[in-house]
């Protein structure tokens, strides 16, 4: 399974799809970056005058590379035809730098355990100069569901 | 070890994971998981793998599905843990 057939299988919309590339996956974890573009909606009011990413999004973007992507692929291994959805179940996250408008990040994770269809992942996410911005833990339940 | 202290070792498990204080404080084999404990499936597998680590066992897929009350899992334990002795 390549990478961009991994992207392509991403439930999201395009105005919630917080993945541009899959750098690397394997089974023990994920790679993958993203660039806050400086239009995005919620710059405008978050904060009025202070244009800073918010922490949910930091955290979905986490999410989305590190224990989604991720779950497609060891998902993908073990089932096929099926389509396959993701709840995120728990998450800790510290926070220690802002992201404003225009930064890239770039998300590693490291899979801590996936046992009964649930993945708990360890995830980091740095900036262009490779300061950690995020850590923490994420985990979530992943579900074949049958075609359709 | 015997199955009322199996209980006692379960109920320090399942613990952090139950807001349900009087559900808890009332924990024996006719506890359900799901219903009595509020516990979604996500914490259930976090319960299953503290069990792996305090009991020294290895919980396989189908004895996971059934270790939805009480007395199932006190009874996969027992059971695991005899095949470990033999």
């Amino acid at each position: 399974m390549t990478t961009q057939e991994i992207i392509d299988k991403l439930p999201y919309g395009k105005s919630f799809l917080f993945v541009d590339e899959l750098l690397h996956i394997d089974e023990n974890g994920a790679k993958g970056t993203y660039t806050y573009a400086k239009d995005l909606p919620f710059y405008e009011s978050h904060f009025k005058s202070y244009p800073v990413t918010p922490a949910v999004i930091l955290t979905e973007t986490m999410a989305q590379i590190g224990l989604v992507c991720l779950g497609i692929y060891l998902l993908e291994n073990i089932e096929t035809d099926q389509n396959i959805s993701i709840a995120m179940t728990s998450n800790a996250i510290d926070f220690l730098k802002p992201v404003v408008p225009g930064e890239k990040v770039t998300i590693t994770s490291e899979k801590v355990y996936f046992r009964f269809n649930k993945l708990s992942c360890k995830v980091k996410m740095e900036n262009a100069a490779g300061e950690m911005v995020c850590k923490g833990n994420i985990s979530g339940m992943l579900i074949s569901k049958e075609n359709g | 070890m015997n199955k009322e202290e199996i209980i006692e070792a379960l109920k320090t498990i399942v613990e952090p994971y139950s807001e349900e204080v009087s559900a808890l404080a009332h924990i024996d084999e006719n506890t359900d998981f799901i219903n009595d404990l509020k516990i979604n499936s996500a914490n259930l597998v976090d319960i299953v793998l503290d069990i792996e680590e305090k009991f020294n066992i290895e919980i396989d897929n189908d004895s996971m599905a059934k270790m939805l009350t009480v007395k199932a899992t006190t009874e996969i334990i027992v059971q695991k843990l005899e095949a470990h002795a033999g």
